[in-house]
């Protein structure tokens, strides 16, 4: 693909790390609702030859697509940004109820140099939201922890049959450029 | 029209060997269970609106088996997005059946959209499916069932079925009991 990306999606080490460690881990599913803060990851899932890109309508469509990887005995991941993390609470039923494996990596709006207010409200509540359905959360507000954080959940789900939620702050991810 | 129970079971008669069943949740999982419990079964009790992308990451998962979504037209309707998402993956081995008899059957046979002008073939069509289609009777099942081995999809077939009232089947309610026992017929552990 040859998307010029957004100004506030600029390549950075951290994010090809992060992606090393899913590669590391064995996911082979990669469902997404699209984020500036995820292009990295999304652009380069869409060109990993063992891996499936699988852009969703809405957020809630991942939680379900990474329970049937599950079944299947395939490792997924979910992208998603703060104001994703309420449209999957319902769903999020499926993962407590059959102990399934589920990481989703979570760029956060709403909360560092935020412009649109519209963001704010999901932002707050998204640690809340994900904590009360039973996924543990991790947040990460330096490049030098989004790796290791990443690795360290990855095998917490897939290795302990846990539901993880890696929070990739807003300041980490920097600021949306508005012009 | 078909009487749900009658087409699931002749759908499902001489099951083919290594179908994977997805039921979403209400009558159609109790159709499912009724036809005859299977390892390979595996049914929804909530997630309303997920049958069709469990049926998604399953089949891209274990893309030599046909994975068979069994659903109503409500718990469709629910993830109708899944149906774009689906049809931008194309799947050749995902199979969804929505059993429609227009109504919300389990909270008091309100009226569904597909009651109301909604058609799931022209959708699914519209999504990039290989193929959809209206089932209407028995020789449309018949014919279905032949196509349960190699289904080239991603299909979906809406079967008319009426609104009457059918016995309850009830299959189990562990989710995790359902799921490790489905990952143990693929040859997965449990965990």
């Amino acid at each position: 693909m040859d998307h010029a990306l957004p100004a506030d999606t600029a390549s950075a080490a951290w994010k090809d790390e992060v992606f090393a460690a899913l590669e590391a881990a064995g996911v082979t599913q990669v469902h997404y609702v699209p984020d500036a803060g995820h292009a990295t990851l999304i652009t380069r899932a869409h060109a990993h030859p063992k891996m499936r890109a699988v852009p969703l309508t809405t957020e809630e469509e991942g939680v379900a697509g990474c329970v049937g990887a599950w079944l299947g005995g395939a490792r997924a991941v979910l992208l998603m940004q703060s104001s994703g993390v309420g449209n999957c609470i319902n769903m999020l039923s499926l993962i407590r109820n059959c102990g399934a494996p589920f990481l989703t990596l979570v760029t956060m709006r709403g909360e560092w140099a935020e412009f649109n207010p519209w963001q704010v409200p999901m932002s707050r509540a998204t640690e809340t939201v994900l904590e009360v359905m039973g996924v543990a959360v991790q947040r990460v507000d330096r490049a030098e922890d989004a790796a290791e954080t990443v690795e360290a959940a990855a095998a917490l789900a897939y290795g302990a049959s846990q539901a993880v939620a890696v929070l990739l702050s807003q300041r980490l991810i920097g600021r949306k450029v508005w012009k | 029209m078909l009487e749900r129970r009658e087409a699931v079971r002749a759908l499902l008669a001489g099951r083919p060997a290594g179908l994977l069943a997805v039921a979403g949740l209400g009558t159609p999982a109790y159709d499912l269970y009724a036809a005859g419990d299977d390892d390979a079964n595996f049914y929804l009790w909530g997630a309303m609106g997920g049958a069709a992308m469990i049926g998604l990451g399953l089949a891209l998962a274990q893309p030599d088996r046909t994975v068979l979504v069994l659903t109503g037209d409500g718990e469709a309707l629910m993830g109708l997005g899944a149906l774009a998402t689906i049809g931008a993956q194309k799947p050749a081995n995902l199979l969804i059946v929505v059993l429609d008899n227009g109504h919300f059957g389990e909270t008091g046979m309100q009226q569904s959209h597909t009651s109301l002008g909604t058609d799931l073939p022209r959708v699914a069509g519209a999504c990039g499916f290989a193929w959809s289609q209206t089932v209407r009777d028995m020789a449309g099942i018949e014919a279905l069932r032949g196509r349960l081995a190699q289904p080239a999809g991603p299909a979906l077939v809406r079967a008319i079925i009426g609104a009457e009232p059918t016995p309850k089947a009830l299959p189990a309610r562990d989710g995790a009991y359902l799921a490790t026992r489905f990952r143990a017929q693929l040859g997965l552990a449990p965990g």
